[in-house]
């Protein structure tokens, strides 16, 4: 299931602005990769070009290549609704359906890809909410609505929901930051069972997180005020947090700045 | 949890120092940020609490009382108001109601000044129901699709002007819709009259009698045209405005599971807006119902109740009225007054369907989200 992403050359801008630029970077198959860095340094915007959500705002654009096993995302003709039926997300704030129950929450995407067969959706629907270490707390009410869970109930329901449709990616956009302590170890936790399922990368300002799941850890920074955001460096989590080879990256993590 | 448990970050007190917490900036020399000495004295002083010895008692404030006092005056002088106008329209009809030697609700004729009076309010009924209806079947898909594109598929440049335009349409008088319905709108149906008596003759309902055919289209279904029209701006502004609240988080959500844009639409924008189409749509309905000038002009009332629409004739509450009431002794004013109570009840039952409908789903609103 899961797809090694190859990123060369990528910078992102909104209208004219450029928010990132010239990014490299492989993330492996099968392993958890975070992104740290100060606020407004292009961590989110980076993983958005991943699934090709970043064009959905007016004005935005991309250039450069995104390889999702040797297929390039934004090559000719690539259409971005399969893209991101391919590579999943889940956002920073829960935003289940509010308009649908938890059972149709969780098979919205597959609804979108045409399935309709019941015993299916049913199976799915349990596959992914006990995927999500969601089905024990919901199982009885599926029909209430996905809106009446706890916070970090509904951050799993749109895990439970982004994980149905079987993407070879998730990519995570701060998933924790509204969350409670411990709704965030039941995040965490299933982080670490869902990445021998699933390529996945998150996003964090927490760095304790990032070296608690993290596999791999990429180091963004600014080059400066109103310059776009850059990958400064990725390596193994345990050597970006013992011994990382910039200095810029040892101050953040060691709280010197940021 | 079988990745490689780094020991720094967990760690406060590794060899890279503490980090995320206060003492990490006051080890980096900055002083925290001190609060003026004499702000406590001056809270005290605003907030009437000198001294911190006694507990804070709750004080009345002025502006909280007279809002309160407002906000619950105006409520009630509302229902007063719906009250007295009720009880003053049942009074009022019930005079002509009493002396009525026909059956109210199933006679088709108006003569309520005869000896004796004879008047009913069928034909009014049926032609109101179904002009109303015939603009709602038109009005709500349109108004619904034009604000959809205004406020998800229009680029911004285009989206202002066309959401400028509606707005003002809604402003433009009834009487100037009447004139141009009267004027433009009837001689230009002629052909589309004719089309749909020849090719939807059969439903019955969309198609002249032998009788009248070929006559200027002053029937039932131009009049719903007309009103559809007139109802379109408002139930456009409205619903555009509903539209342009849905939250951002789910249309975000629906995009990245993979949705094209109208999917995206189906399930994050609709579901969240449908109880405000449907409070637009009451909206419109209200106008539709009770439009009076603009039906006046266009429809050369009869007393027929005719299932043909297509036929001249037919009438509505409100154009009955104003027909009528000039030239109304004192029972013709009564049994007018009577069929505008009846317009009155039809208005408060669909609001209340209205409500019911958005209510049953109220759980799944979007709002508690």
């Amino acid at each position: 299931m899961a797809k090694r992403i190859d990123v060369s050359g990528l910078s992102a801008y909104y209208g004219s602005f450029k928010g990132i630029e010239d990014i490299s970077m492989t993330i492996e198959p099968r392993s958890v990769t975070a992104f740290i860095g100060p606020s407004g340094c292009g961590k989110s915007t980076f993983l958005r070009t991943l699934n090709r959500m970043h064009e959905v705002i007016p004005g935005a654009r991309v250039e450069g290549k995104v390889m999702l096993d040797d297929e390039n995302l934004y090559g000719p003709g690539v259409d971005p609704v399969a893209v991101r039926r391919t590579v999943g997300m889940v956002f920073q704030r829960p935003n289940p359906f509010p308009t649908m129950s938890i059972y149709d929450n969780v098979v919205a995407g597959l609804r979108l890809a045409g399935v309709r067969k019941k015993p299916l959706l049913d199976e799915v629907v349990e596959k992914s909410l006990k995927g999500a270490n969601l089905w024990n707390e919901v199982k009885d009410r599926l029909n209430k609505p996905g809106a009446g869970l706890s916070g970090g109930q509904q951050q799993r329901l749109c895990i439970a929901r982004a994980i149905a449709v079987e993407p070879q990616v998730l990519l995570m956009d701060e998933p924790c930051s509204a969350l409670d302590p411990i709704s965030t170890l039941a995040i965490e936790d299933l982080i670490g069972e869902l990445k021998s399922r699933f390529t996945i990368v998150i996003v964090t300002h927490n760095m304790q997180q990032a070296a608690r799941v993290s596999d791999r850890t990429a180091f963004f920074n600014l080059a400066g005020v109103g310059q776009p955001g850059r990958l400064v460096e990725i390596d193994d989590t345990q050597r970006i947090f013992s011994n990382p080879s910039v200095q810029a990256t040892e101050d953040y993590i060691s709280g010197r700045f940021g | 949890m079988d990745t490689p448990s780094p020991t720094v970050p967990q760690d406060r007190d590794g060899p890279y120092g503490p980090h995320q917490t206060s003492h990490g900036h006051a080890a980096h020399g900055q002083t925290p940020v001190e609060l003026p000495a004499e702000l406590p004295a001056a809270l005290a002083e605003a907030t009437g609490q000198r001294g911190v010895t006694a507990p804070p008692k709750a004080r009345n404030r002025i502006g909280d009382t007279l809002f309160l006092a407002a906000s619950r005056g105006s409520g009630i002088l509302l229902l007063v108001i719906m009250a007295a106008i009720a009880v003053f329209l049942g009074w009022q009809a019930s005079k002509s109601l009493s002396s009525n030697t026909g059956h109210f609700f199933t006679t088709f004729e108006w003569n309520p000044d005869a000896t004796p009076p004879v008047f009913g309010i069928a034909v009014l009924l049926f032609g109101t129901v179904v002009s109303a209806v015939i603009a709602m079947a038109i009005a709500v898909p349109v108004a619904v699709g034009i604000a959809l594109f205004i406020s998800h598929y229009a680029p911004r440049r285009l989206a202002q002007p066309i959401a400028y335009l509606v707005d003002l349409l809604a402003a433009v008088p009834s009487i100037v819709y009447g004139l141009w319905g009267a004027l433009f709108l009837v001689p230009h149906l002629d052909g589309l009259t004719a089309w749909m008596n020849d090719y939807l003759g059969w439903t019955h309902l969309l198609s002249q009698s032998d009788g009248v055919s070929g006559s200027a289209p002053r029937n039932l279904f131009t009049v719903g045209i007309l009103l559809a029209i007139m109802i379109l701006p408002i139930i456009t502004a409205v619903s555009r405005e509903v539209f342009k609240q849905a939250p951002r988080m789910h249309e975000e959500a629906a995009l990245a599971l993979g949705a094209t844009r109208w999917e995206m639409i189906r399930t994050a924008v609709l579901p969240f807006g449908r109880p405000g189409v449907i409070s637009a749509s009451m909206l419109g309905l209200g106008r539709a119902l009770g439009e009076t000038m603009a039906v006046a002009t266009v429809l050369s009332p009869s007393d027929k109740l005719n299932l043909h629409l297509l036929d001249p004739g037919g009438g509505t509450f409100a154009q009955n009225i104003a027909a009528k009431f000039g030239e109304a002794f004192d029972n013709g004013r009564s049994a007018l007054i009577a069929s505008g109570l009846m317009l009155f009840v039809i208005t408060l039952l669909v609001n209340a369907a209205a409500r019911l409908i958005i209510a049953r789903r109220k759980e799944f609103s979007g709002a508690n989200a």
